[in-house]
């Protein structure tokens, strides 16, 4: 039991994380001619589109229902629901909402301002890299994930260690971005900028950092899928209120729609801000198009 | 007239993998105020490290460049460089590109809008100030740099192949704009090019360079007058007198810069310029198969056992 209800949840937000950053790209890009479609083509577009996620709905409404499988484990997806909405309504899904988004955006957030500053520094300055890149080999070869117990022993169980863990966990794809987006400034453009008689500092403000937005905001976009993925392991840990331990609380009970429904949640949830998160690279990034 | 420009016994040595490589060797000539210089020579022959040296962005090893009598010490905005490859910002719009040198400059922000307008004017780019590189086509992006440069009025023009990239019919059009931003403005312009036909319609002299290590071979007036006001001057007998002049100097050259790059091949000393090993490895049979034993480990042993 307990193995069949983890991988089905690992497996759903694995899925959703891997290939949205994928999909949404080329979305984004044909947006423009999406819209100036003739209305049946357009109709043809959105069947296309959806008609994966349709029948894996249906098949996940009428499969428990045929007894194909087991309807304890997997209830069809109309009682799921219910019992969403039924938590919805009491209220009950939105502070576990609120105490998981509240975790994952501090972690997120704090990554971002750590981070950021640091793989300028690390980029900028060659001294700087030598010194700390054969630290920053070690860690990013080791699972955040794997660091989590000593996170715990340390911090203890509170708030702090999740937090924690998932500022770890973030920092590394927008550091290690950001390294490689103020590395690969096209050095023409410095050239251009250093025969203009610019000082280091306003060479790096104006021509540097702009040219190393791009980058840093994919990097930015991969911590936000992870800062999910890792809120979840996190609450799996000593929490009180969370999606994470509603999931776990869930199937612990054996309430398995409830189980299901923290685990749709927190699927759109990641969903959102991918999306979120895709809009505004696009919009710093417009110029690198073409 | 007199020298704008300066170059006293400068030579340029890099040195690379504990070899010394001369790319430049006793230069000594002056570019006049206000004149127009070509300067033509062999690929490889260092014309690009003479402007880098002119431009302040690295220092010689031996003489000294003068302009307007003081020694270059660095980069300056007395100076403006326009690249082969356009160099623009590309977040930027074509008016934020000719604001760049502006704001390096320190100029207002008012003026600065109103400066970058007029040169974009000037280039004949009027109405494209909100486009930003990647919506305009190569000629467009030259003549944003070549604004980006006016803008913030520089006395010196120095101009890297700036035309190299583009085709023959915008590269026709935009040196006659040249021709023609240069005297309205009075600009003392270095030009590097490899086109002979390209330095005697632009040049009022032309400085030919030797193969590596580069030196001034000879430097050749080009007494044709406004080539502005002549028809077609290119397929005129005297165009055609100055063209082959020049190329005889540099057929010699090329031929010597060949044999050059034949010897480093068969002996190795051209390790430093990796790029040119891949270009000769292509066109060659592999020379890897005639000796038995392992595979050498990279092109220098191989050269060494021949």
């Amino acid at each position: 039991m307990t193995s069949t209800a983890y991988s089905t949840r690992a497996d759903t937000t694995t899925a959703t994380v891997d290939s949205s950053p994928d999909e949404s790209a080329p979305f984004a890009g044909d947006a423009g001619p999406f819209r100036r479609r003739r209305p049946v083509a357009l109709v043809g577009a959105v069947a296309q589109r959806t008609a994966a996620i349709a029948a894996l709905l249906a098949v996940w409404e009428t499969f428990p229902r045929l007894n194909l499988v087991d309807p304890t484990f997997l209830p069809p997806l109309s009682q799921v629901i219910e019992a969403w909405w039924t938590l919805a309504t009491t209220g009950q899904l939105a502070q576990h909402v609120e105490a998981s988004l509240a975790r994952s955006l501090s972690g997120f957030g704090l990554a971002i301002l750590v981070a950021v500053p640091l793989g300028l520094l690390i980029g900028w300055y060659r001294p700087v890299a030598t010194l700390l890149n054969p630290l920053l080999e070690v860690f990013r070869n080791t699972a955040a994930l794997a660091l989590l117990p000593v996170f715990v022993l340390i911090l203890g169980l509170g708030e702090t260690s999740k937090i924690a863990i998932i500022l770890y966990g973030c920092a590394w794809p927008i550091l290690l971005n950001t390294i490689s987006g103020v590395r690969t400034v096209d050095p023409l453009l410095v050239k251009s900028a250093r025969s203009l008689g610019l000082s280091p500092l306003r060479l790096f403000g104006k021509v540097v950092l702009p040219a190393a937005v791009p980058t840093i905001f994919t990097g930015i976009r991969l911590a936000g899928a992870y800062s999910i993925l890792i809120l979840i392991a996190a609450e799996l840990v000593g929490a009180k209120a969370g999606l994470g331990y509603l999931i776990t609380y869930a199937q612990f009970n054996f309430d398995v729609p409830d189980m299901y429904a923290g685990i749709i949640t927190i699927s759109a949830i990641g969903l959102v801000i991918n999306q979120l998160l895709v809009l505004l690279e696009h919009r710093f990034s417009s110029w690198r198009t073409s | 007239m007199t020298a704008k420009i300066s170059f006293q016994g400068v030579g340029k040595t890099f040195s690379s993998r504990g070899r010394q490589l001369s790319a430049l060797e006793d230069i000594t000539f002056e570019v006049r105020r206000g004149e127009f210089l070509a300067l033509v020579g062999p690929s490889g022959c260092g014309k690009s490290t003479l402007l880098d040296l002119l431009a302040g962005l690295s220092a010689p090893t031996t003489g000294e460049i003068l302009v307007d009598g003081a020694p270059v010490t660095g980069p300056g905005l007395d100076r403006g460089v326009v690249f082969q490859q356009y160099a623009l910002l590309p977040w930027r719009t074509a008016q934020a590109n000719v604001e760049f040198g502006l704001e390096a400059k320190g100029v207002a922000r008012r003026e600065r809008a109103d400066r970058a307008r007029h040169f974009l004017d000037l280039v004949g780019l009027s109405g494209f100030g909100d486009r930003y590189p990647h919506e305009l086509s190569g000629g467009m992006k030259q003549r944003v740099a070549i604004a980006r440069s006016l803008a913030f009025d520089p006395d010196v023009l120095l101009m890297d192949e700036p035309f190299a990239a583009l085709d023959a019919q915008t590269r026709d059009s935009l040196q006659d704009e040249l021709l023609r931003i240069w005297e309205r403005t009075n600009k003392t312009i270095l030009f590097i090019t490899h086109g002979i036909d390209e330095a005697v319609y632009l040049g009022q002299r032309v400085a030919v360079m030797t193969s590596r290590p580069g030196r001034i071979k000879k430097i050749i007036d080009i007494p044709l007058g406004s080539r502005t006001e002549t028809e077609d001057l290119r397929s005129d007998p005297t165009f055609a007198r100055y063209r082959h002049e020049i190329w005889t100097l540099l057929r010699d050259e090329v031929v010597k810069a060949q044999a050059q790059e034949h010897a480093a091949d068969h002996w190795g000393t051209a390790g430093e310029r990796r790029p040119r090993w891949h270009g000769l490895a292509r066109s060659r049979p592999p020379r890897r198969g005639r000796r038995p034993g392992p595979a050498p480990t990279s092109d220098h042993q191989e050269a060494g056992v021949d």
